[in-house]
């Protein structure tokens, strides 16, 4: 190996600076944290929540530079220098169409079926090759059935209320 | 854990040649699973590739596509040329896992997990896609059809990185990719199925059907002398010689045997 080589190599906690809803934020870290622990134990945002732990749910959702990803997936050494933007980031106005169609019963999906939603009604594009059911596929709720969410997402993009 | 953050792809090629079994990682869809109730895999060298803009993104040439090994199946999704020209690629993306899933997991990545269920690698095997291999060593190209061993068994050694997957640019006249799952999102496959066809003839590729995605040669040349196929069952004979499905939590090998001789009757005869 080159003696030169500028390649960091880390065994214990470091510092990572990313963006966070919208405000630079550096904070300690182990290499083995996943941005799911960091977000609900470091930085005490406890709305992104922890359901499977394997990527099916998506209760822990967040946005990673403008898409959401599972947060239970994500080292949080590699949001360095990146954005990301959990459900707290979000206008409590946006939820009203969910509300108002009854999209939430227990809540325990609703932090992460609320980023996905939101992120449709954000991408109208997308309809032209995706149904909203299946972009909504990685997002599981036990309780409403999904209908209440879908007439949520369908009013919103409808500007109704 | 120890933790290599390289800068550049000579960086990252140094550290695979100067240790030894260092886990390259991407989206790490695979490697974070159930991730606290691992601590074994907390132990083990890691190196990060998410900071190697090189290995990035989706790349036309006149003659081929070029998925870097950080394209992640989203990539492909958001790509009008695939949409429009390799199609298979686009569709198997859209099986894989759900958007969440889609928007970090890597086709690298689905190469090298080398689950014998996996979405991405039978599209790219029925399009004759090949892996780049680089190390100080060198370069390597290898077919996708020939990367695998056995199962979990790659044709890589610790030293290289796959930086690359290249995917040639034909005409077809058959392209279908079938996947039968418990469901329609979030599913791993119980079989799983692609098929083209071109200039360079028939490719037959089947998921969950042994160790290994792998393509069916003796269905290859079935297909090939235009034999006239009346019902499913006239498959299972060369569904027989060509794969080895075992009974698992997600199926049995006999289900797996006719679905396959199904799918492909009714996308042949379609």
């Amino acid at each position: 190996m080159s003696a030169n080589s500028a390649f960091i190599i880390h065994h214990s906690a470091f510092a990572v600076e990313f963006t966070l809803n919208g405000s630079p934020i550096s904070v300690e870290i182990d290499a083995t944290d996943r941005l799911l622990d960091t977000l609900r134990y470091r930085l005490g945002l406890t709305g992104t929540k922890e359901g499977c732990g394997e990527g099916e749910c998506g209760a822990c959702t967040v946005y990673l530079d403008g898409l959401p990803v599972n947060a239970c997936l994500v080292p949080t050494y590699q949001v360095r220098g990146r954005r990301v933007e959990t459900v707290e980031s979000l206008a409590p106005a946006r939820l009203d169409p969910l509300l108002t169609h009854g999209a939430t019963q227990c809540g325990a999906c609703t932090p992460g079926v609320a980023m996905t939603s939101c992120w449709i009604i954000d991408h109208p594009d997308l309809l032209a090759t995706h149904s909203v059911r299946e972009l909504l596929a990685g997002n599981l709720c036990r309780c409403t059935g999904y209908d209440g969410i879908l007439d949520g997402i369908t009013a919103a993009m409808q500007g109704r209320p | 854990m120890k933790l290599f953050q390289p800068a550049t792809l000579p960086e990252a090629l140094d550290i695979l040649a100067g240790q030894r079994a260092v886990v390259p990682m991407a989206g790490a869809t695979d490697l974070l699973v159930h991730w606290p109730t691992r601590p074994a895999e907390h132990d083990k060298p890691y190196l990060d590739l998410s900071a190697l803009a090189e290995l990035r993104g989706v790349r036309w040439t006149d003659r081929e596509l070029q998925l870097g090994a950080l394209a992640t199946y989203w990539d492909v999704i958001a790509d009008q040329q695939a949409v429009r020209e390799l199609p298979l690629l686009v569709q198997a993306a859209r099986l894989v896992g759900a958007l969440q899933i889609q928007a970090r997991g890597t086709w690298a990545g689905n190469i090298v997990n080398a689950s014998p269920a996996a979405d991405g690698v039978p599209v790219l095997m029925a399009y004759d896609a090949s892996v780049v291999l680089q190390s100080v060593r060198g370069r390597e190209e290898v077919p996708l059809a020939e990367f695998y061993r056995g199962y979990k068994q790659l044709r890589r050694t610790d030293d290289q990185l796959v930086v690359a997957i290249r995917v040639p640019r034909r005409s077809y006249t058959v392209q279908q990719f079938h996947k039968v799952g418990s469901r329609r999102a979030q599913a791993i496959a119980k079989v799983g199925l692609a098929l083209t066809r071109s200039t360079e003839g028939w490719r037959v590729v089947a998921a969950s059907m042994a160790p290994t995605i792998r393509r069916c040669p003796a269905l290859e040349r079935l297909l090939e002398t235009g034999a006239d196929l009346r019902e499913p069952e006239a498959l299972l004979a060369a569904i027989a010689s060509d794969t080895s499905p075992i009974d698992d939590i997600r199926s049995s090998a006999e289900y797996r045997r006719h679905v396959m001789a199904r799918v492909l009757f009714s996308a042949v005869r379609a």
